[in-house]
């Protein structure tokens, strides 16, 4: 099992492996058409664009009418994908997700770059809590990819959703941590361990992956599961772990409300299982702009805080300094068009 | 508001000469940034910060105080506005285009020069895109299309209770293909705002490339006058133009300045250039522009 955990330490990425996956995936599926909000190449539309220009639709930074426009083709029975950066894929449109496309439960594809605190764009650009407007809405599938196998396997995985479903994913360089494809519904295992249970989603499950594996070789027996599909939270594997679990510790790039740790926290609330549970995620606060490792520090969600989580819930030191987490995931950006 | 002599045209190109030289030399810096806006709205922003904002004096420190958290209640982390003073009020709508404001800050005298060296570092307050703890901000606007109808709002209340000054915001081109952005012009002019002029810079470029090419807007001026404002348009890079268009007011009517501007003004080798919306200079890139703007100014640091 740990030997999944060692290639973290010495990353592979790709390039765009979702455009790329994407425009290959539609080749053959004439129903998918593309609309954009004048973020075409900036959220890897562009090869979809260049290559089915008859599909592709700019409409321009207009992203409430872009909601309603997507629902109307859903209606005329093609699948609409709406790639943007999250925020404007979600939080502006709000209104026109729930009532034209939630309520129909139409098959839209809601695709978000620049997840969480990912983005130097400051407040408006980070997207802290796609995950949990998403959640809220009914006949919403939620899903955060946590590498670019999965960002290239998710649509095969969606495949035979009927109503709408969200993605949250990284964009340009993205690290390959699986060679497995992306399963709906089923959590990665990644370690198996009765010390404590840490559950993690999208770009920090390679930061759980290090501080699990440096806990495993201090003598710590840690579990690991990488969660993908957020919403439905029912994956049987997941469950009956956590139940077991003395400690599950949550890693999410997002509030703590309204995402992975809140759905724990639901589900060992309602099965009444007593499973104590630590979160680590952004608390309750707005953000500001800045480097990720910067960002990640600042707001209590770098690899040095989970893995503080670790010791607090075996209840012991284990890591000897702080330093030993300096962060070693800095983001490629180079693979995209605008430095955010 | 005084119609000034002519010498403060050339002071004003002057700076904003300088603004786009400073612009260039952050920008290379940092591998790549908003350059296009700067240089596109550095006769406008002169022009509203040198000659036709009565803004007051700045309170704010000429380097800014690193970031100390995000508004709370009570305690509010404002500091972006004490850079405008306290009558008038100027709102700049695309925040994204913040490297030109403060540049522009630095070219009248509200920010130290050095101080650019730390636009989007960690800790800065001068965010990459503006946020209202940023010099010179008023509102957090980087999601767009959103800060006209703060500036809506505070005419109308400016108005309603018979308070001085004027409110100003800056918009882009691409913020007229928001919806927001109509509701915000019928509101001003339902309610008569004369206290209220907004500058739209018209560069014709989004991020997709140019806005003709990604959703057809014009004819603005027309589509704008229809709704009830005092419209007038100008070439964006003549602040003799700028200044009069801007101090042309109607009674009861809102005014819009659509300023025409060049996103590579004063920088031909960008001439041709695919992507300026955001802009990494290439290999050989920083010399021509040298080559165009003269000496770049040295970092401080
Ligand atoms: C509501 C919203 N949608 C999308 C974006 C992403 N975005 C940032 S700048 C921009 C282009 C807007 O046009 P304009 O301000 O005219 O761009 P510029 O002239 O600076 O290239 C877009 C779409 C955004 N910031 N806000
Ligand atoms: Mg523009």
């Amino acid at each position: 099992m740990t030997k999944l955990l060692k290639p973290a330490f010495d990353l592979v990425h790709e390039i765009k492996p979702y455009g790329t996956s994407f425009a290959e995936y539609s080749r053959t599926r004439n129903n998918i058409v593309c609309v954009t909000n004048d973020l075409t190449a900036s959220c890897e539309a562009d090869e979809f664009r260049d290559q089915f220009p008859e599909r592709y639709f700019s409409l321009g930074m207009a992203e409430q009418n872009l909601v309603g426009v997507l629902a109307g083709m859903a209606r005329e029975g093609l699948t609409p994908f709406y790639p943007s950066f999250s925020v404007f894929a979600t939080r502006r449109p709000y209104e026109q997700i729930a009532l034209s496309i939630a309520y129909p439960a139409l098959p839209v594809r809601l695709v978000g770059f620049l997840p969480g605190l990912t983005t130097p764009g400051g407040v408006t650009h980070q997207s802290i809590d796609d995950i949990a407007i998403m959640s809220q809405l009914p006949n919403m599938t939620v899903i955060e990819v946590g590498d670019a196998t999965e960002a290239k396997t998710v649509l095969d995985a969606i495949e035979d959703i009927t109503g709408p479903v969200f993605i949250r994913m990284l964009r340009g360089e993205v690290p390959i941590l699986f060679d497995s494809p992306l399963k709906l519904g089923k959590a990665r295992q990644l370690a198996v361990g009765s010390d404590v249970l840490v559950l993690s989603c999208g770009v920090q499950t390679e930061s759980a992956m290090r501080v699990v594996s440096r806990a495993r070789e201090a003598g710590v027996d840690a579990g690991l599961l990488h969660i993908s599909t957020l919403k439905p939270f029912d994956d049987p594997d997941v469950l009956e772990q956590v139940a077991r679990a003395k400690t599950v510790v949550t890693v999410e790039n997002h509030l703590i409300r309204g995402g992975l740790g809140t759905s724990v926290a639901e589900v060992v609330a309602e099965g009444g299982w007593g499973t104590r549970l630590i979160r680590v995620g952004i608390r309750d606060t707005f953000t500001h702009g800045g480097g990720k490792d910067y960002l990640f520090d600042y707001y209590g969600i770098a690899e040095r805080h989970i893995a503080a989580a670790v010791e607090e819930a075996i209840g012991r030191t284990v890591f000897s300094t702080a330093s030993e987490f300096t962060s070693q995931s800095q983001l490629h950006n180079a693979a995209v068009a605008e430095g955010l | 508001m005084v119609l000034p002599e002519l010498d403060w045209v050339d002071k004003v190109r002057d700076q904003a000469h300088r603004v786009r030289q400073r612009a260039a030399r952050v920008c290379a810096a940092n591998n790549g940034g908003y350059f296009a806006q700067a240089c596109g709205s550095a006769e406008i922003l002169s022009t509203l910060y040198s000659q036709l904002m009565d803004l007051g004096a700045s309170t704010g420190p000429l380097v800014p105080d690193h970031f100390r958290g995000v508004p709370r209640p009570g305690e509010p982390a404002l500091i972006g506005d004490i850079y405008n003073g306290d009558r008038d009020r100027f709102y700049l709508s695309p925040a994204h285009y913040a490297l030109g404001l403060y540049a522009t800050l630095v070219e009248v005298g509200r920010l130290d020069s050095c101080v650019l060296d730390d636009v989007n570092a960690d800790g800065s307050t001068m965010e990459l895109i503006g946020a209202e703890h940023s010099p010179g901000f008023e509102t957090t606007s980087g999601s767009l299309a959103q800060a006209l109808s703060v500036a809506v709002g505070q005419a109308l209340a400016r108005k309603r209770f018979g308070r001085p000054g004027r409110i100003w915001a800056l918009i882009s081109d691409g913020e007229i293909e928001e919806g927001q952005t109509w509701e915000a012009f019928q509101a001003a002019s339902n309610f008569g705002l004369d206290n209220l002029t907004v500058m739209l810079d018209a560069n014709g470029l989004q991020v997709d490339g140019w806005v003709k090419d990604v959703m057809k807007i014009e004819p603005i001026p027309e589509k704008v006058r229809a709704f009830g404002w005092n419209v007038s348009e100008v070439d964006g890079h003549d602040p003799l133009a700028i200044a009069e268009a801007a101090s042309s007011f109607v009674e009861g009517q809102p005014s819009l300045v659509v300023c025409r501007t060049n996103p590579i003004n004063s920088v031909p080798s960008l001439e041709g250039r695919h992507q300026l919306h955001y802009i990494r200079f290439r290999t050989g890139e920083v010399e021509a522009i040298k080559n165009d703007l003269g000496v770049l100014e040295e970092s401080h640091k």
